[in-house]
């Protein structure tokens, strides 16, 4: 095997999903590790479906085969069904109980699975569901929900939570370094429970 | 030695700092345009850098000043050098003193591109280097090198990576940054400048009379390599062999190719040691030529007898696919898995507030029954509008326009084009339509700004790439030089205003423009402009859908009534087109 904890991180243009592969990489750099990644710029990024490749302890390419990922972390509820087939089987899943549908479901009329359907489709896999918005007004803005959704995840990965939340502080835009600490203790709570 | 986790093209933007650039230029386009947003964000410019209005422009002034000695960088993306093509032929035969580097990023699979040219063959075609990255920190060391072999054989070096290379990210070594000494000095010497017939005959052969020594540079300097470990080899090149080194089994010889033109003395030397060699690289199949012209009986697998495809991207489970089809056994297998079906897809789509989706409409309601050809932008996803008839490339939506207006198609043609793309070659187009009188609409959809891209300001935003004032060019008055008699502009917000000037260009002959002005709605945002957010009555609404068919990703429709979303940024577009008057700024009734 190629030896690293592979994270994909999916959801839709203007969530933060390259804030969050950063706050990954410097976590990585922190503890002298290695880190390849990938992702989704240019015109796929407005308001189109997203997703970082983040490789940890990865030494090759930087894109993560289908079926192999050790965690997902999805923004958004529809994103997780969309790249759900990447996860290795009862690999755990952390979403953003939250749905966006895409404008052509209303423009072209198009059904979309509800919530209950789509966390029935993912039954499978360890499914860890956190209401970013909510948890991130908690902590003082919503636009922390990107760094809520690392910190639930946090417990999942091989990395610290003292070098995630000190990249977490590097990386922030400075006035926001209190709130971004607050979301991510808030999110590593919430994220241990099921 | 400092180490950060960077981005394939600002790993390459540090690289240009370590080799102490002097002189930067490009055109933006996905994926190259991080290298020079990278480096106009520096806080210290001990260097010239200019955003050009098109890659043939660039690469020209890249060449003057590297005629002049100095170090030059010229960064566009792989059709760019289609455009650039011109100089690039003939600047092998001229030559450079100073290093000049042309970064042509590639874009397997299309990601953000019209095509998936390869411009290895550009680089053959030209007869000049190409160095071509395994990875981002491979993109890194690469650069100073280029530079180097720039300098060494006196000729442009094209270094190609693809996506992913500029998209990727890895924990990148960095060297110090240097402050060049250079200047700027052009020494006249017309032999080599003035490529009158005389002269180039002698530049191409001395051109082809370089070419050994590159060749066999490329493997001393250890950019073309490769380990022996058994009876069969696999050859990699750019990406490819990242993939492959993922899934290399035991006892499978690997040569690694970043560098071109590949020595064939050496190759036929590493081929010949083997029973069965298989070629994996991305796009054409430039090495796997170059193998089988020297591989005498040994068996070459590759695109050639259906082994790998020649077209999209590499991937890990792709290269497994390719390795299992010729034989070989890969290290990890990658079995296949199914994606969950009918999930309604989320393509990119025009933001909440832009003014192109409102400039659509407009065009829509007043020319039903037209032909839409359009060009390469944000606006290009005005296709989901049903508004976007033809995209081929940069420049080509008036001259596309004329030409099926002249081929006796007798339906209305109104084309779109953005202000960077028409600044880009749109410009001629107009002129020539003008010139030979075709029967055309030409709206220009004017958001002052390069946005698809990232926003890179443009000769129309008042500003240079590094943030000094400039005179901001006016459309109006370029439309007019080239003949236009009709040249409104007018804000396409008001879509009452715009439909009223489309009804007046469609009633008139001959080539009409319509410049459609306004800022667009990212750069809006970030410069802070307040518009109010707007809400949907839920009393008045009658569940019509007409604010729903506008397309707007700020309306959501439940219940048989209309929902605005956080997303809107108030261009109040919807309200003006609500039958009912149900939509309304928020706080006012």
């Amino acid at each position: 095997m190629s030896g690293s904890f592979d994270i994909l991180i999916v959801g839709i243009g203007g969530q933060g999903t390259i804030l969050a592969s950063n706050i990954l990489g410097e976590a990585c750099l922190i503890e002298g590790r290695s880190i390849r990644g990938a992702e989704t710029h240019g015109m796929a990024q407005r308001g189109g479906s997203v997703e970082s490749h983040i490789r940890i302890d990865g030494v090759h390419g930087p894109l993560i085969a289908p079926g192999q990922a050790d965690l997902l972390i999805s923004f958004d509820l529809l994103e997780a069904l969309r790249y759900s087939h990447f996860l290795k089987p009862e690999r755990a899943m952390v979403i953003n109980r939250d749905m966006v549908h895409p404008t052509s479901v209303f423009t072209h009329k198009l059904a979309v699975p509800g919530e209950g359907e789509v966390i029935e489709a993912l039954r499978k896999y360890d499914l860890r569901l956190i209401d970013a918005d909510k948890l991130a007004t908690e902590a003082g803005s919503p636009l922390s929900q990107n760094v809520v959704m690392l910190g639930a995840a946090s417990s999942l990965m091989p990395l610290k939570p003292e070098s995630l939340l000190e990249a977490v502080k590097r990386l922030v835009p400075r006035k926001t370094i209190e709130i971004n600490a607050k979301a991510f203790e808030i999110g590593r709570k919430a994220g241990g429970k099921n | 030695m400092e180490r950060k986790y960077l981005l394939g093209n600002e790993a390459i933007a540090h690289a240009c700092l370590e080799s102490g650039v002097d002189f930067v230029c490009g055109y933006p386009g996905t994926p190259s345009s991080e290298v020079i947003d990278t480096l106009r964000a520096q806080p210290e410019r001990p260097f010239y850098l200019e955003w050009s209005v098109n890659e043939k422009v660039a690469l020209e002034n890249a060449l003057a000043a590297a005629w002049c000695g100095v170090r030059a960088l010229c960064t566009m993306k792989h059709v760019g050098l289609n455009v650039a093509a011109d100089p690039l032929m003939t600047s092998a035969y001229t030559g450079v003193t100073g290093g000049l580097v042309i970064m042509s990023a590639d874009d397997p699979f299309a990601h953000s591109s019209q095509n998936e040219q390869d411009t290895r063959c550009y680089a053959h075609f030209a007869r000049v280097p190409c160095l071509d990255p395994s990875g981002v920190q491979e993109a890194h060391d690469l650069i100073p090198k280029a530079f180097e072999l720039s300098e060494e054989f006196g000729l442009p070096v094209i270094f190609r990576p693809t996506t992913r290379i500029c998209h990727s990210k890895g924990d990148v070594g960095l060297g110090p940054v240097v402050k060049s000494t250079r200047k700027g000095e052009f020494k006249k010497d017309p032999r080599q400048y003035v490529v009158i017939p005389a002269h180039t005959r002698i530049l191409h052969k001395k051109l082809n009379e370089k070419q050994p020594a590159i060749r066999k540079r490329l493997v001393e300097l250890g950019l073309n390599r490769y380990e022996i470990r058994g009876k069969t080899a696999i050859i990699a090149s750019g990406i490819g062999i990242s993939y492959v080194e993922e899934l290399l089994p035991a006892g499978v010889s690997l040569m690694r190719i970043s560098a071109y033109p590949i020595d064939e003395e050496w190759l036929a030397g590493f081929v010949q040691q083997h029973e069965k060699v298989l070629v994996i690289e991305e796009l054409a199949p430039v090495v796997e030529e170059v193998v089988r012209q020297v591989a005498g009986t040994v068996p070459v697998l590759g695109k050639k007898n259906g082994y790998a495809p020649y077209e999209g991207e590499l991937s890990p489970s792709a290269v497994a696919v390719i390795l299992e089809k010729a034989g070989f056994i890969p290290a990890n297998p990658y079995p296949p898995v199914v994606p969950v079906p009918d999930i309604p897809a989320r393509p990119p789509i025009l933001c909440a507030g832009c003014l192109h989706r409102s400039a659509f409409y407009a065009i829509k309601k007043v020319y039903k029954d037209a032909i839409y050809p359009s060009d390469i932008g944000c606006y290009t996803l005005g296709i989901q509008l049903g508004v976007v008839d033809t995209t081929i490339c940069m420049g080509a939506s008036i001259t596309v326009a004329s030409g099926i207006a002249h081929s006796g198609e007798p339906r209305d043609v109104i084309c779109t084009i953005g202000d960077s793309t028409f600044l880009h070659t749109g410009i001629q187009g107009l002129l020539n339509a003008v010139y030979n009188g075709a029967n055309i609409t030409v709206v220009i959809l004017d958001n002052r700004i390069t946005a698809m891209t990232g926003h890179q300001p443009n000769p129309n935003t008042g500003l240079t790439s590094c943030g000094v004032e400039s005179p901001p060019v006016s459309l109006d008055a370029l439309c007019r030089a080239c003949g236009v008699t009709f040249v409104e502009t007018i804000d396409p917000y008001d879509v009452t205003g715009m439909t009223a000037l489309l009804q007046e260009a469609k009633k008139r002959s001959g080539v009409k423009v319509i410049i459609a002005k306004q800022m667009c709605v990212i750069m809006a945002r970030r410069s802070g402009v307040k518009r109010g957010k707007y809400i949907v009555d839920a009393e008045t609404c009658n569940g019509c859908g007409t604010c729903v068919r506008f397309g707007c990703p700020a309306i959501e429709f439940s219940n048989e009534k209309a929902r605005i979303t956080d997303l809107c940024f108030g261009c109040a577009v919807c309200a003006r087109l609500c039958p009912t008057g149900a939509i309304v700024r928020e706080g006012r009734k």
